[in-house]
């Protein structure tokens, strides 16, 4: 049934194109009804199979020749992802609200977009799930250079090749693992089981894990991210860093790390202290929560404060898998979860209620409106997600970073410690941004923007709680998710990956 | 029969009271005020009756609550208080409504500003309840957040590099706490405070650290105090101690005053409660090691902040820096417990009285500095916003009622025999001098310097040639006394009547020094 989450998006998107031009306030609702129809199927699904194990849902021969399938499965993994594609769809979609720009075409590759997303976290073969991945960059690039603002087109000319030059990495690591496997098949579990060479894994893991790495925004792959998400118009960045940047980091962990689990052992020898691949990409993942944070520190636009914080963030998700042991990675799937929400409210406050009310995302110029005053929704709205971004306790972010440097405590003790130095900075960068952009300095003559701006309309104020809503549910409650990705990773998929510090 | 969850009962009220404050809105005022103070009453009401049915001739936990909370992590929902607990409870229920009423002028976005207020009274109560670390530490951070914005949007001009540097302060020590429990919590997959003091009192807390972090290159010794001195730094800079102290003046002296008295009263409380209650069971061994540097920074905390008050000139500076000074005297105490004495008996029981000082102390200076930052916040409404040590003079002669009262406070800061201040300090000083005699002599020289800065703001505010330009300064008004005179009767209670505190904390007080390993 949870398959026709992705069917459902891709009807309705078709549905949109069907309607007759002009017809806005149609348009709305049918893609608002998409999504709400494609999480409550999911929520559905969630609620009747809480085990968290794989469980096949369509399995049909598609090119029987290759021993391609089309074949869709779901386990813990990939029902938070989808759980948290469903929320940032439906939250997108209200912040989308009041677009008049070819709405019907602006909703209809929104929703391919969200129907391809859904596909990549259900596909269980992966040919399947390449042809996802690929069906994703489309949407996205129409997304960002018809309705996007500042350097669009240069934004998303480089997102996309960022994503082309990843998939084409990817393309050739699977196609090796397939030759090598001489299987006949492209089922991921199948191809999980075959005992490639040691030397094998050790060339095709690091170029699988880079080239989903690059979407993931891992350092130093990730400046498509900011520009990318600061020229998308909202709904899309919220989708961008919310979303697809999770891909990313999804297929790191799903066919990166399933695949080649002996890549990620000890070299036997070492280079700078590094002895493994598992070294290296840990390295580059604090690398990249510090370096965005300190990045994040210094912008005077404010989307980009909030698009290096992505890359910041996203370095807690890789570094979370590297630890390769339960916490670590449970961890890392909750912080994508995580970080989702947070990013897409985030991005909702700065694009949505900020940037389309005042037309800057100058932080100087928006600290003399002293905008706490005037959207005061949208500053409490904007200090609640920062909170929670920067890892304060009771909100998702905190139990998931927790778990994270848990892990991480326990495979690299000296790396914790620069992780908290990441976090420090990550509070200053919050709370700097947050006061220049909402509070007037302290002396300054406060100048209100004239004319008045609208007051915060009820379908973002809806969005934002939901959103809200969904971060302190996880973060008081994070057993709901546990629940099913703890037994996910215990399944068989992930044997290979459980020994050693494994607990 | 399902026992009813008091504590959580307790710690909801305020924020059921922040909600309904803020669907008030902020049209009608003094609806705001007076509701805000009613929630703050109920609050104070129940820590009563908890007080009531505690019972202290026992020193375990009592209304305890605990169930299964993230099975992942192993972490339980576990709250429950001993005589420490129900004294950190019942100070920040008094305190609460004190800075409550000490607020009253505020005229800006009244609402926010007491919904703040309420969702800091529940991150003290969660603080002060809360026995696993998880669960303790969500409402330690999260008092940052209502305070920052008291700061932020009431202070005074330096409102807004006051209350960053109190958040970034604040938020490294706590950054290194969560790490210095994580490694811990490696190690023996325990969040509970009270299941770590018991490992730590048999000993085998640090070897399993050690045993599961496998730092080949340092020694056990060496892991056990870098965790110590992570779990140390986030109290210290709470508390604070010299040197970390250096956030504290601006923010006390740039909060509005309502919060000045919850910053002081209250949430300084948290670092003390840190110490005692975290610090000193787990980190016992470890603090033994380092007692020697440890004493000569309460000294050093004790000391430079005398003087550092007697150098200025802005009443609120000089409370602050009055404020690190008294509880510099807990410090004292509390490192002075930790010295060893081989089970000497007449010791212990120095023990016994220097650990009871703390308490009382930790409570009366909550009680007086509230009350002392209330006289600041009245003489400033009268004033105009002025609040310089030269910029009255003989006010006796126009306010003579606020004279004798504020002037009652201030010798209970002093310490003056009757009044409540002089207990605490007694036993403290009683308790530590045979201990660490050294330390506790050189700490003397804080109190002769307390007593001159506070005879200086008596003669240079008070007495003297009235100030002209004060001639028609008003008196208290009849409210203003009834709302003081509660406090000031406790403090002549406790002055007289200690045990009225010792007899909750006493059995406690016993047992966490029994429990500690010598």
């Amino acid at each position: 049934m949870i398959a026709w989450t992705i069917y459902i998006s891709f009807l309705g998107a078709a549905g949109l194109l069907l309607l007759p031009r002009g017809s806005v306030a149609l348009a709305r609702v049918l893609a608002l009804l998409t999504a709400v129809a494609g999480f409550g199927i999911t929520l559905t699904y969630f609620l009747q199979h809480r085990t968290g194990e794989m469980l096949t849902i369509t399995r049909v021969p598609w090119v029987p020749s290759l021993g391609i399938e089309y074949h869709l499965a779901a386990d813990g993994i990939s029902l938070t992802l989808v759980l948290l594609t469903g929320i940032i769809a439906i939250t997108g979609i209200l912040f989308s609200w009041d677009i008049v720009e070819r709405t019907r075409e602006f909703f209809a590759f929104y929703l391919l977009l969200i129907g391809a997303v859904y596909g990549v976290f259900l596909s269980s073969d992966l040919f399947l799930l390449f042809v996802f991945y690929e069906l994703v960059i489309i949407p996205k690039y129409f997304l960002i250079a018809i309705w996007g603002s500042t350097r669009r087109e240069y934004g998303a000319m480089k997102l996309v090749l960022y994503s082309f030059v990843g998939s084409a990495m990817v393309l050739i690591g699977l196609i090796a693992a397939y030759v090598v496997a001489g299987a006949k098949t492209t089922s991921l579990s199948e191809l999980a089981q075959f005992p490639f060479s040691l030397h094998f894994q050790m060339l095709a893991f690091p170029l699988v894990f880079v080239g989903f790495a690059i979407l993931a925004g891992m350092w130093p792959f990730h400046t498509w991210a900011p520009t990318g998400h600061v020229a998308a118009p909202t709904a899309a960045s919220m989708l961008l860093a919310g979303v697809v940047m999770k891909l990313g980091a999804y297929g790191c962990l799903r066919v990166a790390m399933t695949l080649f689990p002996l890549g990620l052992g000890p070299w036997g020898f070492h280079v700078l202290g590094l002895g493994s691949w598992r070294d290296v990409f840990a390295l580059l993942a604090v690398i990249g929560i510090i370096y965005g944070a300190l990045v994040a520190l210094v912008q005077k636009d404010f989307k980009f404060v909030i698009g290096y914080s992505s890359v910041s963030h996203m370095g807690f998700i890789l570094l979370g898998l590297m630890t390769l042991n339960q916490l670590g990675l449970s961890g890392a799937v909750l912080q994508m979860f995580s970080h989702g929400i947070l990013a897409g409210l985030l991005f909702a406050v700065v694009g949505r209620m900020v940037y389309a009310r005042t037309h800057t995302r100058d932080l100087a110029k928006l600290g003399v409106m002293n905008l706490n005053k005037v959207i005061p929704f949208a500053a409490v709205t904007f200090v609640i997600a920062g909170m929670a971004s920067m890892g304060l306790p009771g909100f998702s972010g905190f139990v998931a970073e927790l778990m994270i440097l848990i892990g991480v405590w326990r495979a690299y003790p000296l790396l914790a410690v620069c992780v908290g130095f990441g976090i420090v900075v990550g509070v200053v960068y919050i709370w700097r941004a947050m006061q220049k952009a909402f509070f007037v300095e302290a002396g300054v003559e406060c100048a209100p923007p004239k004319p008045p701006l609208p007051s915060i309309s009820f379908p973002e104020r809806l969005g934002a709680i939901i959103l809200i809503g969904a971060s302190v549910l996880i973060g008081l409650y994070p057993q709901v998710l546990l629940n099913i990705i703890v037994p996910a990773l215990n399944s068989p998929l992930f044997e290979g990956l459980r020994k050693g510090s494994w607990q | 029969m399902i026992a009813i969850p008091w504590i959580s009962l307790l710690t909801a009220i305020p924020i059921v009271g922040a909600l309904v404050l803020l669907m008030l809105g902020g049209q009608n005022k003094n609806l705001v005020r007076w509701s805000a103070l009613v929630f703050g009453l109920a609050a104070f009401v129940l820590t009563l009756f908890l007080w009531h049915n505690f019972d202290s001739s026992s020193a375990s936990l009592q209304f305890q609550e605990r169930y299964n909370w993230i099975s992942a992590l192993g972490v339980e929902y576990h709250v429950g208080i001993d005589g420490l607990g129900l004294l950190m409870l019942l100070l920040s229920s008094i305190v609460v409504p004190i800075g409550m009423l000490a607020s009253w002028q505020i005229e800006e976005r009244v609402h926010l500003y007491y919904s703040l207020i309420l969702v800091l009274q529940a991150c003290l109560f969660g603080t002060f309840t809360a026995l696993s670390f998880f669960h303790w530490f969500i409402f330690w951070e999260l008092s940052l957040i209502p305070v920052f914005f008291l700061i932020r949007l009431w202070g005074g001009p330096r409102r807004t590099s006051a209350a960053t540097q109190f958040l970034v302060y604040t938020m490294v020590g706590s950054i290194t706490l969560l790490l210095s429990f994580i490694a811990i919590f490696l190690a023996t997959k325990k969040f509970d405070f009270i299941d770590l003091a018991a490992l730590a009192q048999n000993g085998q807390l640090m070897p399993a650290v050690v045993d599961k972090l496998a730092w080949h290159r340092f020694t056990p010794e060496h892991v056990a105090l870098v965790l110590f001195a992570g779990a140390f730094l986030g109290f210290a800079v709470k508390v604070p101690i010299f040197p970390f102290h250096t956030w504290l003046p601006s923010a006390y002296c740039e909060a509005p005053t309502g919060t000045t008295i919850l910053l002081t009263g209250a949430m300084s409380k948290m670092g003390v409660y840190g110490f005692i209650r975290i610090l000193l069971p787990i980190f016992g061994p470890q603090m033994q090691i380092v007692l020697t540097p440890l004493l000569w920074l309460a000294v050093a905390t004790i000391v430079f902040s005398a003087y550092a008050a007697l150098a200025q000139k802005d009443l609120k500076r000089i409370f602050a820096y009055s404020s690190i000074n008294h509880l510099g005297y807990c410090l004292l105490a509390i490192f002075a417990v930790l010295k060893f004495t081989g089970g000497n008996a007449a010791l212990i029981t120095q023990k016994y009285a220097a650990m009871n000082g703390v308490l009382l102390q930790a409570f009366n200076h909550g009680l007086t500095a509230a009350t002392l930052f209330w006289f600041v916040a009245i003489l400033e409404k009268r004033s105009g916003g002025l609040r310089g040590l030269n910029d009255f003079g003989g006010l006796r002669k126009v306010a003579p009622v606020f004279t004798g009262l504020m002037g009652i406070t201030l010798f209970s800061t002093l310490g003056l025999p009757g009044l409540n201040g002089f207990i605490g300090e007694f036993l403290i000083f009683k308790g530590s001098f045979p201990l660490v005699t050294w330390a506790t002599s050189l700490a003397v020289l804080g109190l002769l310097v307390t007593a001159i800065f506070v005879l200086g703001i008596l003669q240079r505010v008070f007495s003297g040639p009235l100030n002209q330009r004060w001639v028609s300064l008003p008196d208290l008004t009849m409210s203003e006394r009834m709302a003081l005179a509660p406090a000031i009767a406790l403090m002549f209670v406790l002055g007289l009547y200690p045990q009225l505190v010792l007899g909750v904390v006493n059995n406690t007080v016993i047992m966490m020094v029994q429990h500690l390993r010598f």
